[in-house]
């Protein structure tokens, strides 16, 4: 098994301005992610032979995405899992080019999440089947979220004022890359007094932390690592595709200890494996992480192997998740400010880590990076979809 | 001395109360809190259902502290009575049996229409096991009435629930006779198209109704027994409150310390649990060889005529009504009666409204569902809930026991309180409940006040009403903090 790594190229992304996009169908926002991304790749719209639509809620088939591009007949999936549903739109149409079944191939992820009249996500009642059970309890993502926050306080000896801070801070780390990405939802710096003041969602998450509830969608268009230079200079290479689902083991059994999440360390694992990544506190130069709530980033570090057990406090503290930290994480505010819109926060992230490893993202720029990782957690701490993409600027 | 009839008549085995529990449910109200949002005064406390309790929960609770330590196996019979069934149409014992992991074989009945139901059920199980149709039959009682805000009876109505396993073996009161009288009045009632109770003119009711039955009932009862109210240890009876109480002891010149209390101004008037509620609270009381009479009104009476053996010594539930008394959260106000009651419309929460549930897939789930079944791998040990065909530590296939989480020791694993998840007594309290001997199971958590919740603290499993959607209850499994 040798892998995806260097078979593949992103040739093309494109993404639209996330947030309440009253104006804006999405329809609108997949010709507006798409457009970008074909005048990015230098291709046409007839140059595409296949494509892969990632959404959660919005529509169902492919054929939204045919009907708004106007596509010729091409095939077109529908790809759906859950948060993870964008990366995995982008794993497909990887591996559809890697397999040669065609050879350049579009991903997108779109999600239309404020016609619903909430404000939080719209619908989670297909959860109530989760435990292959109609009686499923109450569910709410933070809620869910906050029992691992409470339990990962207690098992390292955090008071909730303690860990209510290094999560917190977290947050105003995210809204300070935010502020610097003129398409993100939020744009607003904000400061710890501000995140520790907001009002209580789950305890002890607080509304500041918690992401954005937006419209959005993005684009990749992929072809064979082999013919990337003729389309540009600079593509930008996958190194890892993984995803990892968990059987539900979180909610039935003792060994799942509320304070890690399993299908990241596993998808983490794996992405290394193919990447051949020893060394992710070292090699990995960017990361865009799933950070849906404050206590999944912080998680999130330890999961991937940034920090060590227990460590991602002191990591936080010391500002080494930063812009100008060791190892950025989430440099274009991640989802608690750049917004997610749930089909499409996988291709969002991948075109912020693409914009990196080209040195095209502006304010935002780190220095020299060379490994890029996105990371999706669809589901809840107990169970869930995870995907961990690793990409690279050079081949080899 | 040596006549062989005589001694054949003195083994001969009498039905009685085999076990007995009552259940009155976390929640106190204040009636000066009451009292408070309508300009008046109130003394006392009343008991009440959390929002996630019924008549049918309260009654589930009830049977389960009943059936505590016996052989279920031997139960052939479940009568459920209550004037507020969760369905006009449905039958409630049938899902206390399926609660309980009863046998299809048993007989199940629902019994109603008046005050009077809980003795009227207790009645039909002695004369079933007299008649040896039925072994052993569970009677439960329960429930939790509704009146209009602002009336006499919002102050008086209580929840609770009772349960009696009546059988002929290891009985610790026989029940020597039971004398019943039927009464035609209208004088508290509800029709099939009211929510509320209502009463006619306090007078009418008190006098030509319990004030008149009640002690024609007894005297009757008497009669037929030729026994003496003074050869009476403990008179239990039904009363709409203390004052009523108060009046036909005196009427009746009854010895106050005989008569039972009926704990109104600690529980409040539990409708036809109330006589049940009381009659374990005498029993309790009891040394053996004491004779108790329990009367019960609602459209007539009916008379129980007990005397408790050597065995009720030993019979007191765990939880008696001792621990129910001191056993309390209080409800913090008024208005969260009234949003729990749903007599206030509250704005909606701002998500999706939930989709109904469907019968078919709730029916597929019973035994983990209403049972609290699961299973345990043949291979590995491992219990998990719900039922799965893969074990989910060692993979094998379809190669599981059966296996029960009810009164399982269980810690909490962790929890949240979530402002987000849709509860009439937010916020929602999620639990993981991990079980001694292995298992969790992921649900939410009530009688809970969120500050005393901690990591690790000691969990027991409560049957409730998960949701209300689509015209149909479903019920589930919730934890709440052991309380002993």
């Amino acid at each position: 098994m040798d892998g995806i790594k260097d078979k593949v190229a992103i040739i093309g992304m494109g993404c639209c301005k996330f947030g309440e996009n009253w104006d804006k169908s999405a329809d609108d926002m997949i010709i507006d992610a798409v457009y970008e991304a074909y005048a990015d790749a230098g291709v046409e719209p007839k140059d595409i032979q296949a494509a892969w639509l990632g959404t959660y809620m919005t529509e169902w088939t492919g054929q939204m995405l045919s009907r708004a591009l106007k596509l010729d007949f091409i095939p077109v999936t529908r790809v759906e899992n859950a948060c993870a549903t964008g990366s995995d739109a982008l794993r497909n149409a990887c591996y559809a080019v890697a397999s040669g079944a065609c050879d350049i191939a579009l991903a997108v992820g779109v999600e239309k999440l404020k016609d619903s009249g909430y404000s939080g996500l719209p619908d989670f009642e297909i959860h109530r089947r989760q435990l292959n059970t109609y009686r499923s309890r109450s569910f709410s993502p933070p809620g869910h979220f906050a029992m691992m926050a409470t339990k990962y306080f207690d098992k390292y000896g955090l008071s909730y004022e303690e860990g209510k801070r290094i999560i917190g801070s977290i947050s105003v780390k995210n809204h300070y890359n935010g502020s610097l990405a003129p398409k993100a939802h939020f744009q607003a710096e904000t400061t710890l007094e501000k995140v520790l003041a907001s009002p209580i969602i789950a305890s002890p998450l607080g509304l500041m932390d918690c992401c954005g509830v937006s419209d959005g969608a993005a684009a990749a268009i992929v072809t064979r690592a082999d013919l990337a230079k003729n389309f540009r200079p600079d593509p930008i290479y996958l190194k890892g595709l993984q995803i990892a689902v968990g059987p539900g083991e979180g909610y039935m059994s003792q060994k799942y200890d509320w304070s890690h999440v399993e299908e990241t360390v596993r998808a983490g694992e794996r992405a290394y494996a193919e990447a051949g990544v020893k060394n992710p506190r070292e090699e990995i130069s960017i990361a865009e992480v799933h950070d849906c709530f404050s206590i999944t980033e912080l998680v999130i570090m330890e999961d991937l192997g940034f920090s060590a057990r227990g460590k991602a406090p002191v990591d936080v503290d010391s500002g080494f998740f930063s812009l100008k930290g060791g190892l950025p994480v989430n440099t274009d505010g991640g989802l608690k400010c750049f917004g997610h819109p749930i089909g499409a926060s996988g291709l969002r992230m991948m075109y912020e880590v693409y914009k990196q490893l080209q040195q095209k993202a502006d304010k935002r720029q780190i220095k020299n990076p060379r490994l890029g990782l996105t990371h999706n957690l669809g589901g809840t701490p107990a169970t869930c979809s995870v995907s961990v993409i690793i990409a690279g600027n050079e081949k080899g | 001395m040596s006549c062989p009839g005589a001694r054949k008549e003195s083994v001969k085995k009498m039905t009685g109360i085999v076990s007995y529990a009552a259940y009155l449910p976390l929640y106190r109200l204040d009636r000066a809190e009451i009292g408070r949002a309508w300009g008046k005064s109130g003394k006392g406390e009343k008991a009440v259902a959390a929002f996630d309790e019924d008549s049918l929960t309260m009654a589930v609770a009830a049977a389960t502290q009943c059936l505590s330590g016996k052989n279920i196996g031997t139960v052939d019979g479940v009568l459920f009575a209550s004037t507020t069934a969760p369905y006009n149409e449905k039958q409630s014992a049938a899902t206390v049996a399926a609660v309980l992991g009863m046998s299809a074989e048993t007989y199940t009945a629902d019994f109603g229409g008046s005050l009077r139901c809980g003795t009227n059920a207790l009645r039909a199980a002695v004369d079933a096991v007299n008649s040896g149709s039925l072994k052993q039959v569970l009677v439960v009682a329960a429930d939790c009435r509704l009146a209009l805000p602002n009336g006499a009876n919002e102050m008086a109505f209580g929840d609770g629930a009772a349960a009696m396993l009546v059988g002929k073996e290891g009985v610790l009161a026989s029940i020597d006779s039971i004398y019943s009288m039927s009464d035609e009045i209208i004088d508290i009632f509800r029709s099939d198209r009211d929510r509320y109770v209502k009463s006619w003119e306090v007078r009418f009711v008190r006098d030509d109704g319990h004030g008149r039955v009640v002690p024609l009932a007894l005297k009757a009862a008497m009669a037929k027994n030729g026994k003496s109210v003074a050869d009476i240890s403990k008179i239990v009876m039904y009363s709409p409150d203390q004052r009523q109480l108060q009046a036909v002891t005196k009427s009746m010149k009854l010895d106050p310390a005989k008569v039972q209390d009926t704990f109104f101004n600690e529980f409040g008037d539990t409708g036809s649990a109330q006589v049940l509620i009381t009659l374990a609270a005498a029993l309790e009381a009891a040394g053996a060889g004491d004779r108790i009479l329990a009367v019960s009104y609602g459209n007539g009476s009916d008379v129980v005529a007990l005397t408790t053996t050597p065995a009720i010594a030993t019979g007191k539930p765990k939880r008696d009504i001792s621990y129910y008394l001191k056993t309390k959260l209080m409800v913090s106000t008024y208005q969260k009666y009234l949003r729990w009651r749903e007599i206030v419309e509250v704005e909606p929460p701002a998500t999706a409204p939930m989709e109904q549930p469907s019968p078919v897939a709730l029916w597929r789930d019973n035994k983990s569902g209403l049972d609290l079944h699961g299973v345990k791998c043949r291979k590995c040990g491992m219990p998990q809930y719900p039922a799965q065909r893969v074990c989910i530590e060692c993979g094998s296939k379809d190669d599981f026991e059966d296996y029960s989480f009810t009164n399982k020791p269980a810690v909490l694993a962790t929890y949240s309180h979530d402002s987000l998840g849709v509860s009439a007594d937010p916020p929602t309290t999620i639990a993981a409940v991990d079980f001694k001997g292995g298992g969790r199971i992921t649900c939410d958590m009530t009688d809970r006040d969120p500050a005393e919740i901690k990591i690790d603290m000691p969990i027991e499993m409560v049957f409730r009403i998960l949701r209300y959607v689509g015209g149909f209850y479903t019920y589930w499994w919730k934890a709440r903090p052991k309380r002993d």
